[in-house]
């Protein structure tokens, strides 16, 4: 175990997954809780697309286009889901698959995608010391958001209009969760992957969700479970030498799973 | 004595030419009504009539033209009232992780969900009891019985002594004794505490019986008053394909599912 910590790399992974994999399963609660897994989802692969407008305009720094991208594609979304005429879940996968066609077609012009593939899979090992703290301040902004705004999000998911006449502002409270969510999934699929980060986001809260019976309860699970699976995984994948990513979405799919049996109803 | 409670009658709602257009469909076409506090009124209306997009249009949930006033003839206008709300049902599933106490506190507190303290669950429990429901704070509201949910809203509803109450046809699922129990309370509750209620409902039986105020709705104002003077008007019968006996409620309730056939 001491002999894993001496490389530099893994302590920086050690400490990245102890910033995101929280911070992660705590926005996945309410995502979970207001049905919007399909929207995260969209939103993760809309990061391709993010890069690709990024390098037509000439931004140097792919994160700064993917969190610009990010926040307006999920305030598009919301848009889109209060104003539906056709099947919300139809529109926002037309949306997501229109938006990452254009980002593949962009980036692999000049065949070229395989310089951004990496970002599919993502690696947690490739952080370093100077990210890790620009992690962290976004991550303690995020819970900060989070703790002033979980009594209005929870509300709002159950109802809107009861929620209205609690003096819950609601557009409000739905664009400013599109915003947050956005930012984390783009800062943290550098290192999750475009294809694994709905599950990061997912998989806790919706296995919590199985085995809790407040609040309370869900919050401490879900922290459990993104901790336990996301350091799991890291240990794992360094022995097994697999891509963390893939190797903690498998313990929290088992956990899921596990949880679904054990499942309360 | 400074304690004394005022009298009803000092504020009222009053509704001037309200219109709600939404995706070029007029729902609501310069609808005007007036009610006091102390006052119980009903509005009834076939499916589709514009009942409940009233309501959201007084809780400034969609935009509307026309006005709406809160005025309390003391200190003028009212910009900001309290109004409680009880919706038909909300949208939770069985496995929701929630309890009584995450429920009314997610909707009436600021101190995050997840702490659980010991002083909004006090205040929570003795909401509750106001409606004979303290001992469903820690279930799951996913487990709940519809009456025991109705009962849950109906304390959240009025925790911070709304000036107004709607209710949009919070009795679905309750029994015959739940419902006379349901409508006393409510009318006590609008004696005792100097507010006006706006009930949806689409039994007329209960509405000729206990609503003060009754307001026949199609996209405007039909027919509005007593119970008496709406169930003997023309838009009344020719809405409800009938005459209600309303020598004897109860004797002739008519059924629901005619009406909503007929349209």
């Amino acid at each position: 175990m001491s002999e894993l910590f001496s490389y530099g790399f893994m302590k920086n992974a050690f400490i990245a997954i102890l910033i995101i994999a929280p911070s992660l399963g705590i926005i996945g609660t309410m995502v979970v809780q207001r049905q919007m897994a399909y929207f995260s989802d969209a939103l993760g692969h809309s990061a391709l697309t993010g890069i690709a407008i990024g390098t037509i305009l000439g931004v140097t720094a792919p994160t700064l286009s993917m969190v610009c991208f990010g926040i307006v594609f999920a305030l598009v979304l919301n848009h889109i889901k209060f104003n539906a005429r056709a099947s919300v879940d139809t529109l926002i996968s037309v949306c997501a698959s229109t938006s990452l066609a254009l980002g593949l077609a962009i980036l692999s012009k000049g065949g070229n995608f395989s310089k951004y593939s990496a970002l599919l899979v993502g690696d947690v090992l490739s952080i370093n010391s100077e990210e890790l703290p620009i992690l962290a301040v976004c991550t303690a902004a995020t819970l900060i958001y989070y703790a002033i705004s979980a009594n209005a999000l929870a509300a709002t998911g159950i109802h809107p209009t009861l929620a209205k006449s609690s003096r819950i502002r609601i557009t409000l409270t739905d664009d400013l969760f599109a915003i947050v969510t956005a930012i984390l999934v783009m800062l943290s699929i550098r290192w999750i992957g475009v294809l694994l980060i709905n599950a990061m986001l997912i998989l806790p809260a919706a296995s919590a969700r199985n085995i809790a019976h407040n609040m309370r309860q869900y919050h401490i699970y879900t922290l459990i479970i993104a901790l336990f699976s996301g350091l799991l995984g890291l240990f794992v994948s360094y022995y097994t030498n697999v891509a963390t990513g893939p190797v903690i979405v498998i313990y929290a799919g088992l956990i899921y799973f596990a949880t679904y049996i054990k499942s309360k109803n | 004595m400074l304690s004394r409670r005022r009298p009803c009658g000092f504020h009222y709602i009053k509704i001037n030419d309200l219109s709600v257009t939404l995706d070029a469909r007029e729902i609501l076409h310069d609808v005007n009504l007036r009610i006091n506090c102390g006052t119980f009124a009903a509005i009834i209306g076939r499916n589709g009539s514009g009942k409940s997009t009233l309501l959201r249009a007084i809780l400034g949930e969609i935009p509307h033209t026309g006005s709406i006033e809160f005025t309390n003839t003391e200190y003028g206008h009212i910009s900001d009232p309290t109004i409680g709300y009880v919706p038909q049902t909300i949208n939770i599933s069985r496995s929701t992780p929630m309890d009584v106490y995450d429920l009314v506190t997610s909707f009436r507190f600021r101190t995050p969900v997840f702490f659980r303290r010991k002083g909004i669950r006090s205040r929570i429990i003795s909401a509750l009891d106001e409606f004979d429901a303290k001992d469903l704070i820690d279930k799951e509201i996913g487990t709940l019985s519809g009456g025991q949910l109705q009962r849950v809203l109906l304390s959240m509803a009025i925790m911070d002594q709304p000036k107004l109450l709607l209710l949009d046809e919070p009795v679905s699922g309750i029994d015959k004794n739940g419902m006379d129990l349901f409508y006393n309370k409510m009318k006590a509750l609008v004696r005792h505490h100097d507010m006006a209620a706006i009930i949806i409902s689409h039994d007329l039986d209960y509405v000729a019986r206990y609503a003060d105020h009754v307001l026949l709705l199609d996209q405007t104002v039909l027919a509005s008053g007593t119970p008496k003077a709406v169930y003997e008007s023309d838009a009344f019968r020719q809405m409800f394909g009938g005459s209600y006996d309303y020598g004897k409620p109860g004797s002739r309730p008519i059924p629901i599912g005619r009406y909503e056939r007929k349209r």
